[in-house]
């Protein structure tokens, strides 16, 4: 066994007790950390491919961004892990079987000798000074042009969507409008009112007495 | 290095579409609310604009462009022009029902439009990976329009459920399709073909992959035992958007059976033929007997969908060119048929009332006897009755079911839709012989009506004469195989 296999079992071993948790760890955080651990893994397993710029996207986009993002959401909501479990073991008997069934199946196909070293050897060793994000980028903005467009249409609708669905407006909003400020008058804002002189001697109305008649707003 | 442009020409229609479409959405936000008309208007304009240049480009050869990723071929340009058709009848015929509900609003025409372009490229791929984005746009397109009536719980609910099990039968989709890339080392259809074709790449891993494309396909489709979703989201959605997401997305789904099964796994037809008969089977049995107990109309189309799906797998799985157009005529007629039950209740759904109950039906005729008249063509043409087109579709996708031996699966279905023609006519009879409970007069708009004139009359002159459709589709099919 070679450094390469170690490394290998190492990170697969790691993905997959992680994913693993990921199902089946009782507080929704430490699913989403899990999830962050296989990431990080996956990204260890494509390093050994010879994908550099893919693993290290792998961690920028999605081990930096989109879990911690997801990781506010899950703190911002909160979730009821025990009312989500409700149900479980009633359907435990039908879903077992089925899980049983699918993992033999698929452990007969992808672990027979379909899927070997002997079919798919690693990758070839590459030349001095060979960029693997230079390949990918010389691709992607030629023969992979189109669904690389494609791919920003769907990003354009995911705004609209998420700004159709959010943005309304509320009645008790104590927003401003600039158009409606920038119109105002003086007239508008100040009174002039003409009041008889109040005679000298005169004790001061009580604090009180202005509770009586707030003061006029326009 | 120079880098060679793409020949933008094959795709002149979705490229309209896509400007036109970001034009309106910037056009939009200057108009005010009470003049949104206008964006109605600009979306017809632009879906009549595709229209055009469909026609104006459709040749009957076959074009590629953008590295082979992108095939118009005569196959392509039918189906793009039947949903576009498809797509603006509903525009007509929603228009009063948004404007009742508040959802009146520009994205819902925006959505619309890149929905409308997302079932374009999902049509016109040639390539695994242009597929399932084009697949993506359009879903990601109508989960967001099902849940912008967001005042509405049920609505919410129905769009959380469309979104969770639509990015469930993404990854079974998408994990299928690395195994046929594993498999044969490629996801160009034309290229998968020629090496089943040839007997290379190992045959266990890609009938391990179909398995996953097949649950995937059946969960878009909505067929049983993938059809958990259809009756929720059919229910819960505002029934513009479920006449959207019950119209023209079929004709994308067949599209996307085409490419993956029809053409880059056709090598492997013996493999999913007996997974579609199974499918097909379920469906026509349960969408036909759940429908019985239904007591709202839009549930019961969904289960009707359910069962009018399965006959779809029926024309599709006798894997010749002569079921494959049985199939794309049946979906042409399932589309129009569907356009017109829907658009009814959208016509006599008003303010605060959704129309949606078999008992709101009840003496329609005395209310409105030419709409009444209308919605018994279109009952009897669900339920595959003479002269109605129904029926003709039918009997195609049945004789090319007996074709390759099937009998008993075609005597089946017969008996199915037997049981299936009890709750349309149910319809009927609470049309024509039950008192009315609803006293309210009949108030659609004139552009409404009489596109619901044509509607249901077009399923009787094409039961009259199905001909040039079926050899319309017939054509399409024999010029892109």
């Amino acid at each position: 066994m070679n450094f390469q296999a170690v490394v290998f079992f190492t990170f697969a071993a790691v993905l997959v007790l992680s994913a693993l948790r990921v199902i089946t760890a009782r507080n929704p955080v430490h699913a989403a950390l899990f999830l962050v651990l296989s990431f990080a893994s996956a990204a260890g397993l494509w390093l050994l491919l010879h994908a550099e710029f893919l693993a290290i996207t792998l961690i920028l986009v999605y081990v930096g961004a989109v879990m911690v993002l997801f990781l506010f959401v899950i703190m911002m909501l909160d979730i009821n892990v025990d009312r989500l479990r409700e149900g479980f073991w009633n359907i435990l008997p039908v879903a077992l079987p089925v899980a049983v069934l699918l993992l033999g199946v698929m452990g007969a196909t992808l672990m027979g000798p379909y899927f070997g070293l002997s079919l798919r050897p690693p990758p070839p060793e590459v030349a001095e000074g060979y960029s693997n994000t230079r390949a990918i980028g010389m691709v992607l903005y030629t023969e992979y042009l189109y669904p690389f467009e494609l791919a920003a249409v769907i990003l354009l609708v995911a705004i609209v969507a998420a700004i159709a669905l959010t943005l309304r407006a509320r009645k008790n909003t104590r927003s401003i409008d600039p158009a409606v400020q920038v119109a105002a008058t003086r007239e508008g804002r100040v009174r002039l009112v003409s009041m008889r002189s109040e005679p000298k001697g005169v004790s001061a109305p009580p604090p009180d007495a202005g509770q009586d008649e707030p003061p006029q707003q326009k | 290095m120079i880098i060679p442009i793409p020949d933008l020409a094959p795709a002149a229609t979705e490229l309209f579409l896509l400007a036109a479409a970001c034009t309106v959405l910037l056009i939009d936000l200057f108009i005010r609310d009470e003049r949104r008309w206008i964006t109605q208007v600009l979306a017809q304009l632009v879906l009549a604009g595709c229209a055009v240049i469909l026609i104006a480009t459709a040749s009957s050869g076959t074009a590629f462009t953008f590295s082979v990723m992108f095939i118009d071929d005569p196959l392509a340009d039918a189906l793009k022009l039947m949903i576009i058709v498809a797509v603006s009848m509903l525009l007509v015929y929603s228009r009063r029902y948004l404007a009742d509900r508040g959802m009146y609003r520009g994205e819902f025409f925006t959505l619309t439009l890149f929905s409308v372009l997302g079932m374009m490229v999902m049509v016109s791929a040639n390539h695994f990976i242009t597929l399932y984005l084009g697949l993506e746009l359009l879903s990601l397109s109508l989960y967001a329009m099902i849940a912008l009536q967001r005042d509405s719980a049920v609505a919410t609910e129905a769009a959380m459920k469309y979104f969770i099990l639509g990015a469930l039968a993404s990854g079974m989709l998408l994990y299928g399709m690395s195994m046929v890339y594993g498999a044969t080392g490629t996801l160009q259809i034309g290229d998968i073909a020629a090496m089943i074709a040839r007997g290379e790449g190992s045959r266990t891993v890609l009938v391990f992959g179909l398995v996953f494309i097949v649950a995937g396909l059946g969960f878009k489709l909505g067929v049983v035992p993938f059809h958990m979703w259809v009756p929720d989201v059919y229910h819960g959605a505002p029934t513009a958007v479920t006449l959207l997401i019950s119209s023209a997305p079929k004709i994308a789904a067949f599209a996307f059976f085409m490419r993956i099964l029809g053409e880059a796994l056709g090598g492997l037809a013996a493999d999913w033929r007996s997974m579609l008969v199974v499918m097909a089977v379920l469906s026509l049995a349960l969408g036909n007997i759940a429908a019985i107990a239904q007591t709202n109309l839009k549930r019961m189309l969904a289960y009707s969908s359910i069962s009018h799906m399965g006959f779809l797998l029926l024309g599709f799985l006798a894997g010749n060119a002569f079921g494959f157009a049985a199939a794309m005529f049946y979906v042409a007629v399932y589309v129009l048929m569907n356009l017109g039950t829907f658009g009814m209740i959208l016509l006599l759904a008003r303010s605060g009332f959704e129309a949606d109950q078999l008992d709101d039906y009840r003496g329609l005729a005395r209310r409105a006897p030419w709409q009444a008249f209308l919605m018994l063509l279109l009952m009897f043409s669900m339920a595959g009755l003479p002269p109605m087109v129904g029926f003709y579709a039918k009997l195609t996708v049945l004789s090319a079911v007996v074709d390759i031996g099937l009998v008993w699966l075609a005597v089946f279905a017969v008996m199915m839709s037997l049981v299936g023609a009890f709750y349309y006519l149910r319809i009927v009879k609470l049309m024509y012989f039950d008192e009315p409970v609803d006293t309210v007069p009949f108030t659609a708009t004139a552009d409404a009506r009489v596109l619901m004139t044509m509607n249901g009359l077009a399923v009787l002159a094409l039961g009259l004469l199905p001909q040039p459709l079926m050899a319309w589709c017939l054509l399409a099919i024999e010029r892109s195989m």
